[in-house]
C-alpha cells in the first residue's frame, strides 16, 4: 500500500528484479568460504577458555612439529599495535598480548593444509595462564578497588557521555506530571546467516589481498595497514557476496588480520572460517542497556523534559561504544518536540565478549523505555497514546534539542497511517481481556554525518563508465552489498539518469583495488550517500554527452534528452545523424546493432565519443557537509544526519492469562523512507526489521555463567524468529520527498527494527495490565507481573529492574555527581 | 584411511574418496565435487542452510556423514535449473524479492521442493512449517513463503528434477 502517487520516472520507483539475484538463485555466487585457491592453507584460532587471565606462556613448540602445520602464530609475530573502532579508543590487537579479557579472545593461531589438521594442531598448543579476578557485571567493575581490565582506563570505564540540552531543573519544576520508569534488556547476538570468513592471498611483491564477509572494506583495508604496518594500497579488501551483517560486520575484527599475517608468514593462500561459537564471542552486536527516564509533560500532555540515565555493559573491548553511548542519549530528541534533555551515558568494560552495533544501532532499547513510558503518561492522563504521540510530533524542518534538522519527516503520517490501517479506534480500550493493542514509534539516522575517522573525505565516490561500444556502463563504487539490495540501488539510479535499463548497468562495488572510496554500509547510509554520488556521476555522463552532441549539431544543449536507450533529438537533423553513423561504423566491423533509421542511440553516441577522445568517465562524490551545518557540541558527530526516517507500529497481541504465553498476532508497520527507489526491496527491509525486532522482543539473549561462559553459543539453543513465528503484517510506505536524498530517497534499512518492540510492550499492556521493563519479554516475566498485579490489587503493574541494576543506577548517579562537580571546577 | 562411496548427484554418478568423518556438506563443498551453492552456517543441523534432498528428503547436510549417503541420490541447488532453465521455485524465489543476502536461499529453495514434491498445491501454514527448520535473518519470511505459494502455482511435480 501507498499513500502517495509516485513521480513518473522509467526505471526508479518500481518494483526491481535484484541484480544479483539469478547468481544466489542458482548456487552459482561465490561467499567468502566458498573461495578456493591452489596451495590454500587452511586457518583456524586458539580462542581463551577463562575470561581474565595472564598470558605467562604460550608452548607453541608441539603444534609446529605436527605434519602438515606450516606457521603457528601469537603476539610474538603479531606484536602489540593497538587498533579497533573508534580511533580515540583503540584498545585492541590482533592477538592477546600479556593477557586475555574474555573468554573466546583470541590467543594464537594456526596455519595448515587442512582443516583438521589445523585444529588438532590449536590443542597441541600450550598456553599457563595465571587466572585474575573477573568481572560480569558493571557493578562490580564500578565498585572501588575493582580488577582493572584495560591499564589505560583504570577506572574500567570506556566513555562517559554527559549531555544538557534546554534547562530539565526548569522545565521539571513547572510540570503537571512527571513520570520516572527503568528498563533492562540482555546482550544480544546479530545471527546473520554466514559467518565471518576470510581469505588472504598474498602476491610476489608482499601485496595481500583479503576477501573478507564486510560491510566495510574501505575501514577493514585502513584497520589492516595499521595492525600490518603495511602501506594501504598494498592491502587489496574485496567484500564478494556477504551473507548478511546488520552491524556486527561494520568494523574489522581481529580474524582479518590474524588471516594476513597466517598468508604473509607463509607465503600462501590462507583461508579462516568462523564456526558458530567464535561468531557469538567475535560479534559486536546489542549492548545490555540499564536506563531510568524522568519525563515531565504539561497538563495537555506536551513533553516540558526527558532527565535519562544509563549504563552500558560493553564487554571487554570498546569497538562501536563510543558512538552507541552518544546515539543513546541523542536518537531520543526525535521524533517528538522534546525542548529540554539531560542524558548521562556511562559504558563500562567488563569480561565478557565486546558490545558494538546492531541494526538500530543506539536507538532501541532506549526507545522501548521511552515508548512504554509515554503510553503510561498517556494513561495517567486519561489520553489515548496515539493522540498523545500527535500532539507531541515534529514536523518537517525543525531542529531538535541537540540540533538535528528533521529534513522531511512525516511522523503524523506514520502515526494515522497505522492507526487507520489496523483499526486502532475501534479496538484501542474495547478488547477483551487478554488481547491487546499497542503502538511505538521509531526514529533513525539516514547514515552518519561523520566518518569513524575526522576527516573531510568525501563519504561516497562513484565512478561510471561507457563501453567502448556504449552497450554497458560499469558503476564501480566502494560500497558494501550485503544482500540489502544496494548494487540494484546504484544501477537503478545510473538507469535512470542515463535513459537506460538497469540490465545496461553493471555495479562493481566493495573491492578496495578497484573501486573508489565509499565509507560502506553502516547506519542506513548507502541509499542517500552512495546514491547521491552514483547520480552525480550519471549526470556528469550525461552532460557529456549531451554537450557532445549539442555541439556537433551545432543546437543547444537543451534540444537533447536520454531516454529509453537513445539521445533523443538527435532525429531532428538526419544527416548529421547519418554522417555520425556512417563515421562510426567505418572504424569498426563489430558493431553490430546499427539502427537505420530514428534518433542516434546511447550505445551509437558513445562509439563516436569513444573514437574522438576515449570512452566517456563520469565522476560523482558526495559529502555531508555539503547540505547540513552541524551544531557543535561534543559527539554531535555522532547522529548527526542528512536526513532522519520514522516509522510506526502497532501490534495486536494475545496473552493467556493462566500461563503468561505471548501471541502476537497481527503487525501493522508504517515508515515514511521518502521517495521509495525499489518497492519490493523497500518492503523486503521492513519486513525483515520487524521480523528481527519481534526476534529481540520474544525470545533473544545471551546467556552467560559466572564464569563468563556463554552458556546458548548455538543457533539452536540462542532463538532466532522461524517461519512459524512471524505475525501477520501490513507494510505500508509511506511515500514521501527527502529534499536531502537522491530523487527524494532516504533510509530503510534499519529504521523498521525499533518500534515493534515497545509496540508489543504497549500491547501486553492493554491486554492484562503488565507492563514488562525487561527484554525479552518471556510467558515467565509475563505470568510473574500478573502475579504481583493481582497481590497488588492494581489495574497495571509495572515490573521493576533487579535490585542488583538499580543499585547500578545509583553508582552512575554518583558518578555523574562527580563528574558535574568537576566540571563546574 | 579414506574410503570410497558412489553417490547420484544432480542426476551425475560420482565415486568419491572420503575420510569416515567427513560430512556430507563437506564433501559437496569440498574440492572433489566444488558445489559450494550449499552453505554451513553452523555445522549442528539448526540453521537449514546445508539442506540438500538426499533420496527425495529434505536433509540437514552438516548431520549426514557421506559414508551414510553411500548409494543416495542427492539434489543440491545446482540441480534446480535444468539445461541453463530455472525452475519455478528459483523464479518465484528472484521474482518475488525472497532472496536478500542468498545465505539461507539454497536451503530453503530445497526445502521448498521437498514440499512441493509432496504437496503441491501446500497451505500457507504447510509452507511455513515446511521451512520452520531454515533460518533467515534478513527477510522476515514473508516474501519467501509468497515465492513457495507462486512457485506451487506452476509447479507440476516433475519440472525442475533433474533426470
Amino acid at each position: 500500500m501507498t499513500t502517495q502517487t509516485t513521480p513518473s520516472y522509467s526505471v526508479i520507483g518500481k518494483r526491481q528484479v535484484r541484480k544479483d539475484v539469478p547468481e544466489k538463485a542458482t548456487g552459482a555466487a561465490k561467499y567468502t568460504a566458498d573461495i578456493a585457491f591452489p596451495n590454500m592453507l587452511e586457518g583456524a584460532v586458539l580462542c581463551s577458555p577463562v575470561a581474565h587471565a595472564r598470558i605467562l606462556n604460550i608452548d607453541t613448540s608441539k603444534a609446529k612439529q605436527l605434519p602438515g602445520v606450516k606457521a603457528v602464530i601469537t603476539a610474538k609475530d603479531t606484536g602489540d599495535i593497538l587498533w579497533g573502532h573508534s580511533p580515540a579508543r583503540y584498545d585492541e590487537t590482533t592477538l592477546a598480548v600479556d593477557k586475555v579479557r574474555h573468554v573466546g579472545d583470541q590467543v594464537a593461531a594456526v596455519a595448515a593444509t587442512d582443516e583438521q589438521t589445523a585444529k588438532e594442531a590449536l590443542e597441541l598448543i600450550k598456553v599457563d595462564y595465571e587466572e585474575l579476578p573477573a568481572i560480569f557485571d558493571p557493578i562490580d567493575a564500578l565498585a572501588e578497588g575493582a580488577p582493572v581490565i584495560h591499564d589505560r582506563y583504570p577506572d574500567n570505564i570506556t566513555i562517559q557521555v554527559h549531555n544538557h540540552f534546554g534547562d530539565v531543573e526548569k522545565a521539571f519544576a513547572r510540570a503537571h506530571h512527571i513520570r520516572t520508569d527503568r528498563f533492562v534488556n540482555s546482550k544480544t547476538d546479530g545471527a546473520m546467516m554466514e559467518p565471518q570468513a576470510c581469505v588472504a592471498k598474498p602476491d610476489l611483491s608482499g601485496r595481500l589481498t583479503l576477501w573478507t564477509s564486510t560491510q566495510v572494506s574501505h575501514y577493514v583495508q585502513r584497520t589492516l595497514a595499521i595492525a600490518l604496518k603495511m602501506p594501504v594500497d598494498h592491502i587489496r579488501v574485496i567484500a564478494p557476496n556477504v551473507g548478511g551483517g546488520f552491524g556486527p560486520k561494520a568494523s574489522a575484527h581481529p580474524y582479518e588480520p590474524i588471516t594476513c599475517f597466517l598468508a604473509k608468514i607463509t607465503r600462501r593462500p590462507v583461508r579462516l572460517v568462523l564456526d558458530r561459537e567464535q561468531v557469538f564471542w567475535h560479534n559486536r552486536a546489542r549492548h545490555k542497556y540499564v536506563h531510568e527516564m524522568k519525563t515531565a509533560v504539561d497538563r495537555e500532555g506536551h513533553l516540558l523534559a526527558l532527565d535519562h540515565l544509563s549504563v552500558l555493559d560493553g564487554g571487554a573491548y570498546s569497538s562501536f561504544g563510543v558512538i552507541t553511548t552518544y546515539y543513546n542519549g541523542s536518537l531520543l530528541t526525535g521524533p517528538y518536540r522534546l525542548p529540554n534533555m539531560k542524558y548521562d551515558g556511562i559504558r563500562v568494560y567488563t569480561n565478557k565478549p565486546a558490545s558494538g552495533s546492531l541494526r538500530g544501532h543506539g536507538g532501541i532499547t532506549n526507545r522501548a523505555c521511552f515508548e512504554a513510558q509515554l503510553d503510561m503518561i498517556a494513561q495517567d492522563l486519561n489520553m489515548d497514546p496515539i493522540e498523545l504521540r500527535l500532539k507531541n510530533k515534529m514536523g518537517s524542518d525543525e531542529v531538535t534539542c541537540c540540533g538535528y534538522y528533521t529534513g522531511n519527516l512525516s511522523v503524523g503520517e506514520c502515526l494515522e497511517a497505522a492507526r487507520d490501517k489496523s483499526k486502532w479506534t475501534e479496538k484501542k480500550g474495547k478488547l477483551p481481556p487478554g488481547k491487546g493493542i499497542g503502538v511505538g514509534t521509531g526514529f533513525f539516522v539516514s547514515g552518519a554525518g561523520a566518518s569513524v575517522y575526522r576527516s573531510e573525505v568525501p563519504h561516497s565516490t562513484v565512478i561510471l563508465h561507457v563501453s567502448d561500444d556504449g552497450s554497458q556502463v560499469t558503476a564501480y563504487s566502494g560500497s558494501n552489498e550485503l544482500g540489502q539490495g544496494s548494487n540494484t540501488v546504484i544501477a537503478m539510479i545510473a538507469a535512470e539518469v542515463l535513459g537506460l535499463t538497469v540490465d545496461d548497468i553493471q555495479v562493481i562495488s566493495g573491492d578496495t583495488g578497484r573501486c573508489p572510496v565509499d565509507l560502506g554500509a553502516y547506519s542506513s547510509r548507502q541509499t542517500l550517500m552512495t546514491g547521491h554520488a552514483t547520480k552525480k556521476a550519471a549526470e556528469a555522463v550525461r552532460s557529456q554527452i549531451l554537450e557532445a552532441i549539442a555541439d556537433l549539431f551545432q543546437m543547444p544543449v537543451d534540444a537533447f534528452t536520454l531516454g529509453d536507450g537513445m539521445v533523443l533529438g538527435t532525429e531532428k537533423n538526419p544527416e548529421k545523424l547519418k554522417l555520425i553513423r556512417d563515421k562510426y561504423r567505418r572504424e569498426h566491423r563489430a558493431f553490430a546493432d546499427v539502427p537505420t533509421d530514428g534518433p542516434l542511440t546511447f550505445r551509437e553516441v558513445n562509439r563516436y565519443l569513444y573514437n574522438q577522445s576515449g570512452s566517456v568517465v563520469g565522476k560523482g562524490t558526495y559529502s555531508p557537509g555539503e547540505i547540513q551545518e552541524f551544531k557543535d557540541w561534543k559527539g554531535s558527530a555522532v547522529g548527526s544526519s542528512p536526513a532522519y526516517s520514522t516509522q510506526t507500529c502497532i501490534a495486536e497481541v494475545t496473552v493467556d492469562l493462566e500461563t503468561g504465553k505471548l501471541t502476537v498476532d497481527k503487525v501493522t508497520l508504517a515508515h515514511d523512507c521518502g521517495f521509495a527507489l525499489n518497492r519490493t526491496a523497500v518492503e523486503g527491509q521492513m519486513e525483515g526489521s520487524m521480523c528481527h525486532g519481534l526476534s529481540e522482543t520474544l525470545f533473544e539473549q545471551m546467556l552467560f555463567d559466572d564464569k563468563g561462559q556463554l552458556v546458548n553459543r548455538t543457533l539452536g539453543d540462542y532463538k532466532i524468529a522461524t517461519a512459524l513465528d512471524v505475525p501477520e503484517l501490513d507494510a505500508i510506505i509511506i511515500e514521501t520527498n527527502e529534499p536531502a536524498g537522491p530523487f527524494g530517497a532516504k533510509e530503510v534499512g534499519e529504521g523498521c527494527i525499533i518500534p515493534i518492540l515497545p509496540a508489543i510492550i504497549n500491547a501486553i499492556s492493554d491486554a492484562c495490565g503488565a507492563v514488562i521493563m525487561d527484554l525479552p519479554v518471556t510467558s515467565e516475566k509475563i505470568l510473574m507481573a500478573l502475579k504481583a498485579k493481582e497481590d497488588a490489587k492494581t489495574d497495571r503493574f509495572v515490573s521493576e529492574i533487579p535490585p542488583n541494576e538499580l543499585k547500578l543506577l545509583d553508582i552512575a548517579r554518583e558518578i555523574t555527581q562527580k563528574w558535574e562537580q568537576n566540571f563546574k571546577k | 584411511m579414506k574410503m570410497v562411496i558412489h553417490l547420484n548427484i544432480n542426476g551425475k554418478e560420482h565415486e568419491l574418496l572420503v575420510k569416515p568423518n567427513e560430512t556430507l556438506a563437506q564433501v559437496l563443498r569440498g574440492p572433489q565435487l566444488n558445489l559450494t551453492g550449499t552453505k554451513q552456517a553452523c555445522e549442528l543441523g539448526d540453521c537449514g542452510a546445508c539442506t540438500v534432498l538426499m533420496n527425495g528428503r529434505a536433509v540437514n547436510s552438516c548431520l549426514v556423514l557421506a559414508a551414510q549417503a553411500d548409494g543416495s541420490e542427492i539434489e543440491t541447488v545446482e540441480g534446480l535449473a535444468v539445461e541453463g532453465r530455472l525452475s519455478p521455485i528459483q523464479e518465484a524465489f528472484m521474482e518475488d524479492g525472497a532472496i536478500q543476502c542468498g545465505f539461507c536461499s539454497p536451503g530453503m529453495m530445497m526445502s521448498a521442493k521437498a514440499l512441493l514434491d509432496k504437496t503441491p498445491s501446500p497451505t500457507r501454514n504447510q509452507i511455513r512449517l515446511g521451512i520452520a527448520g531454515n533460518l533467515c535473518r534478513c527477510t522476515g519470511y514473508y516474501k519467501i513463503v509468497n515465492a513457495i505459494e507462486t512457485a506451487a502455482h506452476h509447479y507440476n511435480g516433475k519440472e525442475g528434477k533433474s533426470e
